[in-house]
């Protein structure tokens, strides 16, 4: 490149910050352009800023925040269900062995059971109430919190707790100063990929079956033909699920500060 | 035992310690601190199996109250197994561990065991696993026993960035603050570098003469053993092969010194 000696620093780094995003402005401007002119069906794709009209159209009316109020409180419960008891029974089968040797195989053999396959069986149980969606959120969120809870208690460096003990530490203080705060980075774990799940079963069942929520938003924006709405819906998921992912990340940070792996992180995110 | 120890017991240099008489001079100014109440041992008879398999074989000791014993002996001679018999975390197969004159039943606070890693809680600050027991004015005690092991304002600091010798000195903080009679060290100086274990020596020595334990270090290292201890044990097949008293180091003549690690040496 010729003109790389005389480029100016400041102008190229301001390239270089904006260099990533060149490609989906690109495409938002081309999109806008072929729905503006009329070589993309509204009914294919809505453009960009209908979509924006659309998200304004229902924060106004209000819509969209009992929406999304509705499906947060969905994924809270559930996940507050299901996870309390996932932790419970790790908790449990991690600390007690003949606790281990009654449940483990039985939550094995469940645990390979899809939990979106019985979509069906939870429709003929509960209706399309809310107790449907709370507990396939539930069942969805059980199984990684268990198996992390699980796995981390059970492998909580074995010196340690041996330590604890020669130190004088009770059955409490052992599980609160060292076996918890032990399993604690693999509990986190298993939350984070619990949220997906949250998120993902909630969509499902929302969109199968719900008077209320994103995902009826969504469903009932496709029975009159409003794309854009229905863009608005996969957008505001989206949204919840990284909204979702920070906070877990920030959690993990908190919790973990003394951990060296995340103090690096905690300088070079401040 | 040897004829060369029983002739080294009646020479004056082998005569039992007395302790300090003032005990407020001797902790060095930290009011915390108290003096331990040394604590004697006696094991008779004591057997561990392990599976059929014999790796403690009759042991019969008596370590009066307040002496520094070192052991040493071949990797596998059941070393640790002896320590977590005196400790408590395990119970012979056969004889009797006795603390104190009593049986021991299991762990008790006045008997602290170092392992030969640092075992600090990574998720605790340096203060929070010296006082791990907690319990009240743990602090305070916990920011003493720092001070006397050198680590006076790290308190605050996790575990994770301290080097392997400074880990080792919280671990002794974290023994010391519940003012043992007796201390185990199983082999805590083997991972240090030559001189960051030199350090480690004088603060054992120093701390252990302020305090006034019992110790009972177990060493893979003749020269440490002789360097630090009153006398020294040779375990062998389950068995002590040698028990010499070797008097206080620093009031032994080198030649002398160097005549006990040969002499050790040879059983081992
Ligand atoms: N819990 C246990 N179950 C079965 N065997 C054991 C157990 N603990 C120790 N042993 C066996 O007892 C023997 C003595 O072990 P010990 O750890 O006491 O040796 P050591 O003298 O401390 O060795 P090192 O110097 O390497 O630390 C070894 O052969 C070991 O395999
Ligand atoms: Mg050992």
């Amino acid at each position: 490149m010729a003109s790389r000696g005389t480029a100016n620093p400041a102008l190229r780094r301001v390239a270089e910050r904006l260099a990533p995003w060149l490609l989906p402005l690109t495409v938002l401007a081309v999109w806008e352009l072929a729905a503006g002119v009329g070589w993309l069906s509204a009914r294919v794709l809505p453009a960009p800023s209908d979509i924006a009209l659309a998200f304004w159209t229902t924060l106004l009316d209000g819509s969209l925040p009992h929406h999304v109020a509705v499906s947060a409180g969905r994924a809270a419960q559930g996940l507050l269900i299901g996870g309390g008891l996932g932790f419970a029974l790790g908790f449990l089968n991690g600390a007690l062995k003949p606790a281990e040797t009654l449940l483990d195989s039985t939550l094995q053999m469940l645990r390979n059971v899809p939990h979106l396959a019985i979509i069906p069986m939870v429709i003929l149980w509960f209706g399309i109430g809310e107790e449907a969606k709370i507990f396939l959120v539930s069942i969805g969120v059980l199984f990684p919190i268990y198996l992390n809870t699980f796995h981390g208690i059970r492998s909580v460096d074995r010196g340690l707790v041996e330590m604890g003990r020669v130190y004088g530490l009770g059955t409490a203080a052992l599980y609160a100063r060292v076996i918890l705060p032990g399993a604690l980075p693999s509990i986190l774990l298993g939350l984070r990929y619990a949220l997906g799940i949250m998120w993902l079963t909630l969509i499902v069942a929302e969109t199968i079956s719900a008077s209320s929520g994103i995902g009826y938003m969504t469903m009932n924006a496709r029975e009159f033909l409003q794309t854009d709405l229905v863009l608005l819906g996969i957008i505001v998921y989206a949204l919840l699920g990284k909204l979702a992912d920070t906070a877990t990340r920030w959690l993990e940070r908190r919790a973990l500060a003394w951990n060296p792996s995340f103090h690096t992180a905690l300088e070079s995110a401040t | 035992m040897s004829a060369f120890a029983q002739a080294l017991r009646r020479l004056p240099l082998t005569v039992s310690r007395p302790f300090p008489a003032s005990p407020a001079a001797a902790t060095g100014g930290h009011a915390v601190i108290e003096r331990a109440r040394p604590l004697p041992l006696v094991l008779d008879g004591v057997v561990k199996e392990f599976a059929g398999r014999r790796v403690l074989d009759g042991i019969d000791l008596r370590i009066p109250a307040g002496q520094f014993v070192a052991v040493v002996g071949r990797s596998g001679g059941g070393k640790s197994t002896l320590m977590r018999l005196i400790v408590g975390l395990d119970r012979p197969t056969a004889g009797r561990v006795l603390v104190d004159s009593r049986p021991v039943s299991g762990l008790r606070p006045d008997v602290r065991l170092l392992f030969q890693d640092p075992r600090l809680l990574p998720w605790q600050r340096v203060a929070g696993n010296v006082g791990i027991a907690r319990g009240p004015g743990w602090r305070e005690r916990a920011l003493a026993a720092l001070d006397d092991v050198g680590l006076a304002g790290r308190g605050d600091d996790w575990p994770a960035v301290l080097s392997g010798g400074q880990r080792q000195r919280v671990a002794l903080a974290r023994a010391l603050v519940s003012n043992p009679g007796l201390l185990l060290l199983d082999e805590p100086f083997g991972a240090l570098d030559a001189l960051t274990r030199q350090e480690m020596h004088g603060l054992l020595r120093r701390i252990r003469d302020e305090h006034g334990f019992g110790a009972i270090l177990i060493t893979h290292d003749v020269a440490e053993a002789v360097a630090l201890a009153d006398r020294v044990l040779v375990l062998r097949e389950g068995r002590v092969a040698l028990d010499l008293d070797i008097g206080r180091p620093g009031e032994r003549p080198d030649a002398l010194a160097a005549d006990f690690e040969t002499r050790i040496l040879k059983e081992v």
